[in-house]
């Protein structure tokens, strides 16, 4: 079990107080809090170690190299790769998804290829996909959800048949919704299909072990699991990075350059052109450690335990008025609970939340396939993480008992 | 700090709770014309029949979905144009942005439909001439202002019907 009580002293923004009351956040599906080690880690950075990396042979110029380098190879021993060369630094998952569709997906795809999604991708793993499918005259299938907003996988051997890649989300950000990708990835590795996984919500929330999915990339950012922003990863077999095209070019990526042409770096430097992102990639280590600290395991239970209280109050306290997507069982779910209310908008109650200083997100989650769907234009969505308890979900219950009241009919 | 109040005014809930002027009209002879905040998913559908003839909106219907305070600035902008001559019509857009604290960025002109939207600070930059125009109930909208990410609720059915507006001076040649 964890301590969130400490936890919670762990991070400064939720001892603050909006409008006079305390904070209680509830948008860590968007954008996770940090932690004082991570604040702490990224301004030692800067106060004492700050440098270009792998350029000067000065010894803060090495310190800096190595703080990032060890981070790298601390975000590989996290995901279970097998090593740290399989870790290109990005700026987000959106980064390391579009990084696959310009590189990987232009060498090898062309006019009548299929790429299978699912009905449930974040437009980080859409779009993209939209792109090239308009470019190369693609063919876009999609995965459908059943009607407790799990995988239609019955129809997953037909879609992936004849299909070159597989993109699948390994936890809706909307939904909840956990996806068994094993299962799925023998599926497409059995019609000779390369498989995708947006990671991004998972690896915050759950163990992770990228080759016991036997994914071929991964997709993940820093600034959802208590990292800073502006950091990410894409996870790859390194057969597939180093048969794939360089996407930036620029300095850092290259080993030679000459007036007639220029000779890539090794990888994973080949991808990373231009000074990256240094001290979020050291931020970003700390956030690991913090977590590990913690235990995945003790993660995910917690968080088990604390959505399903969630889930329960919402239903005893609002009975048929409140409409829940997403799975109910906390065994296959994650900590987004999405939720919207008879003829009150899901605007219109966040806007009293945020008088509660409850912080929900509003929207169509950049999922806007998904909303249409389920129907609806919007949802509101409280997301627990490593720093919420039950006294959160009841602050969540009382504010929506408030909001519900307001825009009574 | 503004409190509920000042954004959700009885007025307002009202209009929510029973929208004036919903549903559809036959196109043509109505023009239709859609406006999407895709920030939230909002809806705004909008059926205008204008008479040419003497220049006036002869009806509106609204459909689509929204946030309280889209839906309500929807009907209550529905319920202010409807019989109203077009002129009238675009000055009153001008003024309700004006009170939402946008102001077009070029001063005065004809009321022609090329407006840009620009976003500035109150300012007086040539709204004098919005002096003469009432609100009416419109004003309860004012608290909007506020709230800055409700701006877009709140001007959203405004913006489609500009552009409906526009449309139907300048037919498209895809109608
Ligand atoms: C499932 C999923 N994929 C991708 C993304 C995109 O992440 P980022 O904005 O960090 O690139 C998100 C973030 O909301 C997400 O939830």
């Amino acid at each position: 079990m964890l301590d969130v009580t400490r936890i919670k002293a762990d991070f400064p923004i939720l001892g603050r107080e909006v409008h006079g009351k305390r904070l209680v956040y509830l948008d860590s599906a968007s954008s996770s809090q940090k932690p004082s080690a991570v604040l702490d880690a990224m301004d030692r950075v800067y106060r004492n170690s700050y440098a270009n990396v792998h350029r000067g042979v000065y010894t803060i110029a090495e310190e800096a190299t190595s703080a990032f380098e060890a981070a790298r190879a601390r975000v590989a021993r996290f995901i279970g790769a097998t090593a740290p060369e399989e870790i290109v630094f990005v700026r987000n998952a959106t980064e390391a998804i579009n990084l696959v569709a310009y590189s990987w997906a232009r060498k090898n795809l062309s006019e009548g290829d299929a790429i299978v999604l699912t009905e449930m991708e974040h437009h980080a793993n859409i779009v993209p996909w939209h792109i090239l499918a308009a470019e190369r005259g693609v063919e876009l299938r999609w995965v459908r959800l059943t009607p407790d907003y799990r995988l239609d996988v019955a129809e997953l051997e037909r879609l992936v048949d004849g299909a070159r890649l597989l993109a699948v989300s390994a936890m809706s950000n909307v939904l909840g919704t956990i996806n068994d990708v094993r299962p799925l990835a023998d599926a497409a590795h059995a019609a000779g299909a390369h498989v995708l996984v947006d990671a991004c919500q998972s690896v915050p929330h759950l163990p992770t072990d990228v080759r016991a999915w036997d994914a071929d990339f991964v997709a993940m950012s820093s600034h959802k699991m208590l990292g800073p922003t502006g950091i990410g990863a894409l996870w790859a077999r390194r057969e597939l990075l180093e048969a794939m095209p360089p996407f930036l070019g620029g300095g850092e990526m290259i080993r030679d350059v000459r007036l007639d042409g220029f000779t890539p770096n090794e990888v994973p430097w080949k991808f990373e052109a231009g000074t990256p992102a240094i001290a979020e990639a050291v931020g970003w280590h700390a956030a690991i450690d913090y977590l590990d600290g913690l235990g995945m395991d003790a993660v995910r239970e917690h968080e088990k335990t604390v959505t399903a209280y969630a889930l329960r109050a919402l239903e005893e306290r609002f009975e048929g008025r409140l409409h829940l997507y997403g799975p109910l069982d906390p065994e296959v779910r994650g900590g987004a609970v999405s939720f919207l209310f008879d003829g009150i908008h899901a605007h219109d109650i966040s806007q009293v939340l945020d008088e509660d200083a409850v912080c929900v997100r509003a929207g169509h989650h950049c999922a806007k396939p998904l909303m249409r769907t389920l129907g609806v234009p919007a949802t509101t969505r409280a997301s627990f993480y490593v720093y919420n308890d039950e006294s959160d979900a009841d602050a969540l219950v009382d504010s929506l008992v408030r909001a519900e009241k307001f825009f009574a009919l | 700090m503004p409190g509920l109040e000042d954004l959700y005014r009885e007025i307002i809930l009202d209009h929510y709770r029973s929208p004036r002027n919903r549903g559809e009209l036959p196109v043509p002879p109505a023009h239709k014309v859609e406006g999407f905040n895709p920030l939230c998913g909002d809806e705004v559908v909008l059926y205008l029949d204008v008479d040419a003839g003497n220049g006036q909106v002869r009806d509106v219907r609204v459909s689509g979905q929204g946030c309280s305070i889209s839906q309500a600035s929807t009907s209550m902008m529905s319920a202010a144009v409807k019989g109203k001559p077009l002129s009238e019509v675009r000055k009153l857009i001008r003024a309700f942005k004006a009170l939402m604290s946008i102001h077009e960025s070029k001063l005065e002109g004809d009321g022609g439909g090329l407006d840009e939207d620009g976003l500035a600070p109150d300012g007086a930059d040539g709204n004098a001439a919005l002096d003469d125009v009432r609100l009416g109930d419109l004003e309860a909208l004012q608290g909007v202002v506020k709230f800055p990410v409700r701006i877009k609720c709140a001007t959203l059915a405004w913006n489609t019907l500009q552009q409906g507006l526009d449309e139907v001076a300048t037919p498209s040649p895809a109608g």
